[in-house]
C-alpha cells in the first residue's frame, strides 16, 4: 500500500456557490432537533415526553433493539414536541434550547488510562457512538463486534463539501484524543485518509494520503485503496468531522455538538462557513442568506449527491457538514431540449456543447432528472466514477436481482449508497441506483441476521 | 413555446387514465418529452444530475450517422448515372436528388413501421416511449441495397423489433443488434434481393428521375462480390462501367477510402463513416475500445490470411488495409459493434468482443465463398458470445475478490 494513493475515476461536479473560508456565526436557534430517519435501520424507542428538562448529552431516543445505542440532545431546554407522521412514526425530536449547553458530566476521562470497555461505554452514553458506522451493509456499528480495523476520512470531497483543516483549526488536540480514543476500540490499526496536501499532525494511527477528485474523500473508496472489507470481516468507518465530536468529550470531558459547516449553492447570496450547532433549525442557518427569488428553491440538508432534501423550517441533519441551496427548476419548461447545443449544460460526455468552455468553468444546476428513466443502455458510465475494484453495473444488477451469492461475490460488503452517487449522477438512464443499493444492504442485513 | 406549453397543459388531462384517450398516453407522453424536457425533479438519492438522457444520446447518434447516410445518398445517384452513361452530364445536386428520392421512402418506411409498433408496445407495457428505435430505424435503410422493395424493409423490420427486441422487453433488453436482425432477415428470406449484381445500383428511375439505358458492359457487381466470383489468383477489382475502350479500369484503395463505389446505401463511404466515428468518439457515446479492437481484428486477420495467401481464396490477395475499406466493415466497426446493448459490458470484454468481431469478418469474408460480406454475421454472433465472455471478465474480478479474503487482511 503506498502512501499517496491517487484516485483517477471520479468527478468532481463543478457547482457554484462554493463558501469562502470566512467563518460566521449562525443566528441563535430557538429549536433542535433529531430526526430519527438520519440513523439507518434504528427503530426508535422514545426516551422523552414533551416538556421534559434535558441538558446537552440528556437520551432523547435510543434504538428498540439495541437499547444501548442512545441519541442524546445537542442542547440543554425543554423538549418542545415529538412530532409524528403517518402510522405513528416518529419524525423529530425538538427541544427548545435555554442557551445554556448545559451538558451532562462526564468524569475522569483520560483516554490513556481507560480501558477500552470504558471508552466504548462512554461513546455509547454520551450518543456519540451513532456517528461510528460499519461495513458491511453501512449502518451504526455493532458495539459487541470488534472490528478489523478503524477508518478515517479527514476531508470531504464531495460538491461544496467544507475544508475539514480548516473548520478543525486549533481543535488538534481533540482530534487526537478522539484517535485516541479510537485505538483502544480495535486490534487492528486506525486508518486515516487525508488529503495529499495535509497538515494534519497526528500520532497512534496510519496516515494515508489521497490525491485526486471525489469519491476520494468517501471512506469507502479509502478503504478498497487501503485494505478492502471481505466477507465476514467489520469495519468501523467515521468522517474526521464527528470525530472532532468525540474527541472534545475525551479532550475536555465536555459534551459539545458544535460544528462549522458550509453554507454554500448558487442559490446562497454569500457562501460562507457558518458555525452551528447539530440538530440546529435550517432557518437559523440560512437566515437572510438566500436569494430572493420567484422560482422554487431546494435546500439540502447535507451535499447534492446524497444529502436530504429539507426545507427551512426543518434541522441541521445528524451526519450532515454542509447546507445547500440550489434552484429546483420544476417551474422549467425546457422546449427540445434534447436538441439544443446546451452550452450552459454541464454533462460529462460532450453532447453539449458546454466542453467548449474547459473544465474551469462552474455550473448552476437546478434538481431536475433531466430525461426519463430507462433500462441500463450505456455501458462503462459507472467505472469511469467509482474507483473500486468492484464492478458496478453488475452488482447493481445482482442487487436488483437480489442474487445473494453474486452480490458477495461482486463486493457487496465494501460498498455503501453513497458510493453510488456518482454513478447515479452520470446516469443516462436515471435510475436511483443509491435506493437500489440501500434496499439491497437492508434485505441482505436482514437474511443473513 | 408559453402558447404551447399552455396547451399542451390544457389537453393533458384527456390522456391520463380514465381521460378520453387514455389509450394514447405513451404517445402522448413521447410527444410531451419531445417538445419539453420533462421538468420532474429528484426525489430521492442525488439531487442534481448530469444533462445527458436517452434522447441526446440517440440525437448524436443520428447525427453521426449523417456524413455516411448523406453520402451514400449521393453515391446511389453517382452509381445510377454511372450506369446510365450521363454522370458527366448530370450535375452534383441532380445525382444527390436521385439518390435522396431513392433513399427516402426506406427510411420512412423503417420509421413508420418500427416506431408504430414500439408505441404500441410501450402503450401496452404502460411504459414511456423509449427511443432505441431512432437509431435502429436510420441505420435499417442505411445497411440495405437500394433496390430493396419497400414492403421487404417492412416485413423485415417489423420482424426484427418484435422478435428481436420487444420480445426481450424492449430498448436495453434485446439480445441482437436490431438493425443488423431486420438485415439478416432479408438476407435469409430473400437472398435474391440482397446480394448478387442486379441489387447494389439502381438502374430504373426515381419517380420519374434519371431514365436512360445502361451502357454496354456494365456488371453492377460490387468489389466484395466481384472477390466472390474470382477464380483465378491475380485479384482485380474493377468499375460497374468500362471505359471508351472497352476496358474495366481498376478501383483503387482511394476509391474504396472515398466510397463512390457500389455497396449498401450507406456503408460504402470509410471517410464518411469515420467521420461519424470522431463524432461518437469526441462526444463519448461509443466505446473507443470496441471500436479500436475491431479494426485491430480485421488488419490482424487480414494480415494473417495475406501472409498465407492462397489462389482458393481470391480475397486473401487483398491488402488488409484495403479490407478494411471493403464492404460493411468500417460501418460495422463504428456503428454496429459499438450498440452499448448487445456488446460487452466490461472495459477487458470489449477488448475480446471487438477483435473477434474484425476477425471474423474476415475469415467470414475471403474463407467462405458463400457470403462475399460478413460483418453482419460476425456482429450477430458475437452478440451471442458478447454474456459469454463478460461472464469471464466478471468471474475474474470475483476471483480475485475470493483470493483477496483467503489472503486475510491487508493487501
Amino acid at each position: 500500500m503506498a502512501d499517496l494513493v491517487k484516485i483517477k475515476r471520479g468527478l468532481d461536479i463543478p457547482l457554484v456557490g462554493e463558501a469562502t473560508k470566512n467563518i460566521q456565526p449562525a443566528a441563535k436557534a430557538e429549536m433542535y432537533a433529531i430526526v430519527p430517519d438520519d440513523f439507518h435501520g434504528v427503530v426508535p424507542k422514545i426516551l422523552v415526553k414533551s416538556g421534559d428538562e434535558v441538558k446537552v448529552g440528556t437520551p432523547l431516543m435510543c434504538d428498540k433493539n439495541r437499547p444501548e445505542i442512545k441519541f442524546v440532545s445537542p442542547v440543554s431546554g425543554t423538549v418542545e414536541a415529538i412530532n409524528r407522521g403517518e402510522r405513528r412514526k416518529v419524525l423529530e425530536i425538538v427541544v427548545k434550547s435555554d442557551d445554556k449547553f448545559d451538558a451532562v458530566k462526564f468524569e475522569s476521562l483520560d483516554v490513556n488510562k481507560m480501558e477500552p470497555q470504558a471508552i466504548k461505554d462512554t461513546l455509547l452514553e454520551s450518543g456519540l457512538f451513532a456517528f461510528i458506522k460499519q461495513r458491511p451493509y453501512d449502518v451504526i456499528a455493532n458495539p459487541e463486534v470488534a472490528p478489523r480495523d478503524i477508518f478515517v476520512t479527514a476531508f470531504d470531497s464531495a460538491p461544496l463539501a467544507p475544508d475539514f483543516e480548516f473548520v478543525a483549526k486549533g481543535e488538534g488536540k481533540a482530534l487526537q484524543a478522539g484517535i485516541d480514543a479510537l485505538a483502544k476500540l480495535t486490534s487492528g490499526k486506525v486508518y486515516v485518509g487525508v488529503k495529499a496536501d495535509s497538515q494534519l499532525a497526528l500520532t497512534g494511527c496510519q496516515i494515508v494520503k489521497f490525491k485526486g477528485v471525489h469519491p476520494a474523500g468517501n471512506v469507502g473508496v479509502q478503504i478498497a485503496n487501503i485494505a478492502p472489507v471481505n466477507k465476514g470481516e467489520v469495519v468501523w468507518t467515521l468522517s474526521a468531522f464527528d470525530l472532532l465530536l468525540i474527541g472534545r468529550l475525551f479532550a475536555t470531558g465536555k459534551l459539545d455538538f458544535s460544528r462549522i459547516i458550509t453554507l454554500a449553492g448558487s442559490e446562497v447570496k454569500t457562501p460562507v462557513y457558518v458555525k452551528t450547532v447539530m440538530g440546529a433549525s435550517i432557518s437559523s442557518i440560512i437566515s437572510s442568506n438566500i436569494k430572493e427569488a420567484d422560482y422554487n428553491q431546494r435546500i439540502i440538508s447535507g451535499n447534492v449527491l446524497t444529502g436530504t432534501k429539507v426545507s427551512a423550517e426543518d434541522y441541521l441533519r445528524a451526519y450532515s457538514k454542509q447546507v445547500t441551496i440550489i434552484p429546483e427548476g420544476d417551474d422549467c419548461n425546457e422546449f427540445v431540449g434534447w436538441a439544443t447545443p446546451g452550452c450552459g449544460k454541464f454533462s460529462v460526455s460532450r453532447t453539449y456543447f458546454s466542453w467548449l468552455f474547459g473544465k474551469n468553468k462552474k455550473y448552476n444546476i437546478d434538481a431536475r432528472l433531466r430525461g426519463g428513466e430507462r433500462g441500463i443502455i450505456m455501458s462503462g458510465e459507472y467505472d469511469s466514477v467509482f474507483p473500486m475494484d468492484i464492478l458496478p453495473e453488475f452488482l447493481v444488477k445482482a442487487v436488483i436481482a437480489f442474487d445473494i451469492d453474486k452480490m458477495e461475490n461482486l463486493g457487496i460488503y465494501e460498498v455503501a449508497p453513497e458510493d453510488f452517487a456518482l454513478c447515479e449522477f452520470v446516469d443516462t438512464s436515471k435510475l436511483p441506483l443509491q435506493q437500489i443499493i440501500r434496499n439491497g444492504l437492508d434485505a441482505l442485513m436482514k437474511e443473513m441476521n | 413555446m408559453k402558447k404551447l406549453r399552455k396547451y399542451i397543459d390544457k389537453i393533458k388531462p384527456n390522456f391520463e387514465p380514465g381521460g378520453k384517450f387514455a389509450k394514447f398516453q405513451s404517445v402522448f407522453e413521447g410527444f410531451e418529452t419531445f417538445l419539453f424536457v420533462p421538468n420532474t425533479t429528484s426525489k430521492s438519492g442525488v439531487h442534481v444530475h448530469d444533462s445527458i438522457d436517452s434522447k441526446r444520446t440517440m440525437t448524436v447518434v443520428i447525427l453521426a450517422l449523417l456524413p455516411a447516410l448523406l453520402f451514400g445518398m449521393y453515391n446511389v445517384g453517382y452509381q445510377h448515372y454511372l450506369a446510365i452513361g450521363q454522370l458527366e452530364a448530370t450535375s452534383f445536386f441532380t445525382t444527390f436528388l436521385y439518390g435522396f428520392l431513392a433513399v427516402l421512402p426506406k427510411i420512412v418506411v423503417s420509421y413508420v413501421v418500427g416506431l408504430g409498433i414500439e408505441f404500441i408496445s410501450a402503450q401496452l407495457r404502460g411504459h414511456e416511449i423509449q427511443e432505441g428505435f431512432l437509431v435502429s430505424g436510420m441505420l435499417i435503410p442505411m445497411i440495405v441495397p437500394v433496390d430493396t422493395p419497400l414492403w421487404m424493409i417492412a416485413v423485415a423490420t417489423a420482424f426484427a423489433v418484435i422478435f428481436a427486441k420487444e420480445i426481450f422487453g424492449g430498448t436495453g433488453m434485446n439480445i441482437f443488434n436490431v438493425a443488423l436482425i431486420t438485415r439478416a432477415f432479408l438476407f435469409f428470406a430473400y437472398p435474391s434481393k440482397m446480394s448478387g449484381d442486379s441489387v447494389f445500383v439502381r438502374i430504373s428511375d426515381t419517380f420519374g428521375m434519371g431514365a436512360g439505358n445502361v451502357v454496354k458492359g456494365f456488371t453492377g457487381a460490387t468489389p466484395l462480390g466481384q472477390l466472390a466470383t474470382q477464380t483465378s489468383g491475380t485479384v482485380q477489382l474493377t468499375n460497374t462501367v468500362p471505359d471508351a475502350v472497352g476496358n474495366y479500369t481498376e478501383i483503387t484503395t482511394w476509391d474504396y477510402f472515398l466510397g463512390l463505389i457500389p455497396g449498401s446505401i450507406g456503408e460504402t463511404s470509410t471517410l464518411a463513416i469515420l467521420i461519424g466515428a470522431a463524432i461518437l468518439l469526441f462526444t463519448g457515446i461509443a466505446s473507443w475500445r470496441i471500436m479500436l479492437s475491431v479494426f485491430a481484428g480485421g488488419l490482424a486477420m487480414a494480415l494473417l490470411a495475406n501472409t498465407f495467401a492462397s489462389a482458393t481464396y481470391p480475397g486473401s490477395f487483398v491488402t488488409p488495409f484495403d479490407h478494411i475499406c471493403l464492404g460493411g466493415f468500417a460501418f460495422a466497426a463504428v456503428f454496429m459493434a459499438t450498440d452499448p446493448v448487445t456488446g460487452a459490458r466490461t472495459n477487458v470484454g470489449k477488448y475480446i468482443y471487438g477483435f473477434l468481431i474484425g476477425a471474423i469478418t474476415i475469415v467470414i469474408r475471403i474463407y467462405n465463398n458463400g457470403y462475399p460480406e460478413g460483418a453482419m454475421l460476425a456482429v450477430l454472433l458475437m452478440n451471442v458470445f458478447a454474456p459469454l465472455i463478460d461472464y469471464f471478465v466478471v468471474g475474474s474480478n470475483i476471483k480475485r475478490r475470493l483470493k483477496r479474503a483467503k489472503k486475510g487482511g491487508t493487501v
